[in-house]
């Protein structure tokens, strides 16, 4: 039960003390008379920690949890799925967000974004970002491809955080219940493509994401993300063995699979995500709008290059791959 | 006005209604078997035809009684209450090729309503989150119970097709829950401990009986043409609800799925088909939108369909049992402040195995 986890995080910090507090009690003669009535709230911060864990449990234990139609699991997503990703995002990363303004507080908006990394591990610092860091902590709902949900395990926890498959029908609804939507158009092609065409941007899809914009008159904003094209430089594909498995890449890295699981350790390379100005499409006409192929296509290389262009900048801008 | 199926819970319900309804002047049952005689006291003034719908004698039924309304709730999902597959098949599908082809021929008929499954559109992980009523599905069911139901739909837009003066509602049921039906789903939750498939937790999406009731009866007196999925608002997943009904669950890895299956079949248990498997896997939710803005009403939402079962069934892991293990817990936590004792990691294990 993965739950059972987290009972253990908050566990641990606490485990020494009862044991600091035994010996300093072993002295006291008197034990004072144990506390009457209901539980409340004890004072001290780790019990406090303690009793919301326990008060977790229960809630998982007896399934009082909400999820919404998408099988996005609030609950559960804020106490399992995002701590264990913080350490990762504040000391390993040390990613630095710039423009979360540009995101709105309220309403639906289209994040896009360029992926890369080999393990999508963009996408999941991504919505740390704008869950701890917006001022509004906004739930990114990401549009996953097709593998993720094929795959046990995988396709459950991906739901469980928000994320839904990548068609229009998801896009659309989530953005008209005025949700922030993450997509990765370059998808495959981009977090699989080899280290040497780092920072260079794939071909966007079909511009289904433009389209669902369009229809839904909701702004897309560009997101430029650098240092995650450096955790898994991928110097090589094994064709053979990604066929085997019905993956689109089997990556070998410097240290993958030589290292062993030592490779899956990601380079701490430093992070900088540039969330850009919105781009409006509330003005374009709606429905209409996204029945004109031209115009699909001129806006969807208009945030490609938009996105290329802030690539560019922030790559001027950093002093080396690691600081 | 003419009801099929009617010696089965649902059919027994609507007719019953229907019957206590002054402004209709007839009701006649039809079925291949005759009502339980509890069900036989509820249906009132329902006349009982004992007919199969599979041979031509319905068509004499119905062009004797000038039926001009035929709610149709023969479609079958279970090959064990029908007899075999073949059985469930012939009624299915022969079944309402019948019924329709009678209701062609009759020019009283004025309305029809169909009691459809939500399973025509499959279950896939390529699916969008939600199905709409002009949704294709990626992939069509290839057998059973949804494979009938996507053929009956087929058979039904032909006679909408030959009879444009025919109201027409074709209704899409989610999963029935309630405190009285039985279902496989019900049968499933019932279980003392609950398989589910290794790796995945489908969305699950359940219809109240008695708003089931409620929809069918607001079609058959009103005039809703359309195809309209029904169910509850909201979702639940499938790990949920077996926790919410107070059971445990064990994973079954998905290549024993079908093994598995088999033996609960065999002993009877829950009688799951191959396409409630993948059920199992993906889940299904579709939009009820449509439904609520025609009617004007909204069926129960999903959760409290699912409270109205939580309640007739014995829960083996209470949440009061929970909540008082977690207070005695605390308690004990806060008395450790004051008074040495064990240490707090074996205590804080306990509740979790209780």
């Amino acid at each position: 039960m993965p739950e059972a986890r987290v009972i253990q995080l908050r566990a641990t910090p606490t485990e020494p003390e009862p044991d600091t507090r035994r010996a300093a009690q072993a002295e006291q003669p008197i034990p004072s008379p144990p506390p009457l009535g209901p539980p409340e709230v004890p004072a001290g911060a780790w019990e406090q920690k303690l009793a919301g864990g326990l008060a977790f449990l229960r809630r998982r234990l007896t399934g009082d949890y909400e999820v919404d139609d998408f099988g996005f699991d609030h609950d559960l997503t804020e106490h399992v799925f995002l701590p264990p990703l913080r350490p990762l995002y504040d000391k390993w990363f040390r990613v630095e967000t710039r423009g979360l303004d540009n995101v709105p507080d309220v309403g639906g908006a289209l994040i896009v974004a360029n992926h890369s990394g080999t393990i999508p591990l963009d996408a999941l610092m991504t919505t740390l970002a704008l869950h701890d860091h917006h001022p509004a902590r906004r739930s990114l709902r990401l549009l996953g491809a097709d593998l993720v949900f094929t795959m046990p395990i995988v396709a459950p926890i991906a739901r469980k955080a928000g994320n839904t498959l990548a068609c229009n029908a998801d896009a659309e609804r989530l953005l008209s219940t005025d949700e922030v939507v993450g997509v990765f158009p370059e998808g495959f092609k981009g977090i699989g493509k080899p280290f040497a065409e780092r920072y260079k941007l794939q071909r966007f899809g079909r511009g289904g994401f433009v389209s669902a914009a369009l229809r839904t008159g909701k702004p897309i904003i560009p997101v430029s993300i650098v240092g995650a094209e450096e955790i898994y430089p991928l110097i090589g594909n094994s064709r053979t063995l990604s066929r085997l498995l019905g993956l689109p890449y089997v990556p070998i890295t410097p240290f993958f699979p030589l290292l062993g699981p030592l490779g899956v350790v990601p380079l701490p390379s430093k992070w900088i995500i540039e969330f850009g100005e919105p781009i409006e499409t509330a003005h374009l006409g709606g429905a209409a709008a996204a029945e004109d192929p031209m115009l699909v296509f001129n806006l969807t290389d208009q945030v490609r290059e938009t996105i290329q262009s802030t690539l560019y900048t922030l790559l001027m801008q950093r002093r080396s791959v690691f600081f | 006005m003419l009801v099929t199926g009617v010696s089965r819970y649902l059919g027994t319900r609507l007719a019953a209604t229907l019957a206590a309804d002054p402004s209709i002047e007839r009701v006649i049952g039809v079925d291949t078997v005759p009502p339980r005689p509890e069900a036989a006291v509820q249906l009132g003034r329902t006349e009982f035809v004992r007919a199969d719908i599979r041979n031509p004698l319905i068509a004499k039924v119905i062009a004797q009684a000038e039926v001009d309304m035929v709610v149709h709730m023969n479609v079958i999902a279970t090959p064990l209450g029908a007899g075999g597959r073949t059985a469930m098949k012939e009624i299915n599908v022969i079944g309402t090729m019948q019924l329709l082809a009678a209701c062609q021929k009759a020019p009283s008929m004025r309305k029809l309503v169909v009691k459809s499954t939500t399973a025509v559109y499959g279950s896939s992980p390529r699916d969008p989150a939600l199905f709409t009523e002009d949704s294709e599905p990626k992939s069509l069911p290839k057998s059973g119970y949804a494979k009938d139901a996507v053929e009956v739909e087929g058979y039904v837009r032909g006679f909408g097709r030959r009879r444009p003066d025919v109201t027409l509602s074709l209704l899409r049921f989610t999963n029935f829950i309630g405190p009285v039906i039985e279902t496989p789903l019900t049968r499933y939750l019932s279980l003392p401990v609950v398989p589910t498939v290794l790796g995945f937790d489908p969305r699950i999406q359940l219809c109240h009986e008695d708003d089931g009731i409620e929809v069918l009866r607001r079609c058959s007196v009103e005039e809703h043409p359309g195809i309209f999925n029904v169910g509850g608002e909201g979702v639940l997943l499938l790990s949920q609800a077996v926790r919410r009904v107070g059971r445990l669950s064990f994973s079954v890895p998905s290549p024993l799925v079908s093994i598995v299956g088999r033996g609960f079949r065999r002993a009877g248990l829950v009688d799951f088909s191959p396409e409630q498997m993948r059920f199992l896997e993906h889940g299904r939710v579709a939009d009820t939108a449509r439904l609520r803005a025609e009617l004007g009403w909204a069926p129960r939402s999903t959760a409290d369909a699912m409270q109205s079962f939580v309640e007739r069934s014995p829960r083996i892991l209470h949440p009061e049992t929970v909540l008082a293990a977690e207070e005695r817990l605390l308690r004990v936590l806060a008395r450790r402040r004051t008074v040495p004792g064990s240490s707090a990691s074996t205590s804080a294990k306990e509740p979790v195995r209780a």
